[in-house]
């Protein structure tokens, strides 16, 4: 049986990690299972989902004059 | 149609017809919407008149592309050294950029079309700069990182729970202008230390995979995610700090 829990902590490094590798099937499990019963780490993910939304509106910006 | 002849008369070459159609959309953008419209509205005599003026240099000088190209200097500059976080690197790379665009002039709509077209030339020149600077884009004093885990920032007790749940940041374009927005991203990621900053500007701003970075710096893969771990949570702690806990604030 694969270990699926996860406390806030590896769930938020997971979330960070999750921007720039693919996490493997065990961590998107967990995570996914984490993010159902959390209240807090929902929130963790809009910021970090927030921010990857506002990087792509940034570089693809051009400021007026 | 009513353009053919005008171009006609200026078209001896391709550059002074690339200053011709600079010429127009420039003098259109200087107009007001009324204006614009009335302008548009002119039939062709008139516009043949306006292009006779501005070539005969009786209304506003109208500037040339090079001269387009060169007050985009500080523009692209601030880019440059956001990525590579070195003056003189940042300078080289901007000069090669101005001397490509200035090599292959061509006439763009508005301003923001040609800086978008410098800032394209820009990103390949600064890969072509962290490519020749492989070695020493990944060294860097970034000592006074530390040891401390930026994980800590978010407040965890020892079991691994939240202090305090993490803040609900809404839509920062809803709340503010992008611009000023972005001017406190920028800010944030200038202060990410010199390798986490210059990784990151790989991912966000050049757009390279990991696995490109890995190959392009010759990194492993654990040492760029450890780098890039630090700078996202870095950046997020600085725009709650800047930006979300400002505005929390305010309210």
């Amino acid at each position: 049986m694969i270990p699926l829990k996860r406390t806030c902590k590896q769930a938020a490094a997971l979330m960070v990690a999750r921007e720039d590798l693919a996490l493997s099937l065990a961590d998107r499990v967990a995570l996914r299972l984490h993010l159902l019963i959390c209240a807090a780490c929902p929130r963790f993910e809009r910021q970090i989902l927030g921010m990857r939304n506002s990087l792509k509106q940034w570089r693809n910006y051009t400021a007026p004059d | 149609m009513g353009l053919q002849p005008a171009v006609q008369l200026h078209c001896n070459s391709f550059r002074s017809g690339c200053l011709l159609v600079c010429a127009s959309a420039t003098f259109l953008q200087h107009q007001n919407n009324f204006a614009r419209t009335r302008f548009l509205a002119l039939p062709y005599t008139a516009q043949q008149r306006h292009h006779h003026r501005t070539m005969s240099g009786t209304s506003t000088p109208l500037p040339a592309f090079e001269t387009q190209v060169a007050e985009l200097h500080g523009y692209l500059l601030k880019f440059a050294r956001l990525q590579l976080r070195n003056d003189a690197w940042a300078e080289d790379a901007v000069s090669d950029t101005l001397l490509a665009a200035l090599s292959k002039p061509q006439a763009f709509g508005n301003r923001s079309q040609l800086k978008t077209w410098l800032v394209g030339i820009l990103k390949h020149k600064v890969v072509d700069a962290l490519r020749l600077r492989s070695r020493e884009v990944c060294q860097g004093d970034d000592s006074q990182d530390g040891n401390e885990d930026p994980l800590d920032y978010l407040g965890f007790k020892a079991d691994g729970h939240y202090i305090e749940p993490p803040a609900e940041w809404g839509n920062p374009e809803q709340q503010a202008s992008s611009r000023q927005f972005f001017e406190v991203l920028e800010a944030c990621a200038n202060q990410l230390p010199a390798v986490q900053g210059r990784l990151f500007l790989m991912r966000e701003w050049l757009e390279l995979s990991s696995e490109e970075i890995c190959k392009e710096l010759q990194l492993t893969p654990t040492n760029l995610y450890v780098q890039l771990h630090r700078a996202r949570l870095r950046l997020r702690e600085c725009l709650e700090l800047n930006w979300y806990g400002r505005r929390a604030a305010k309210q």
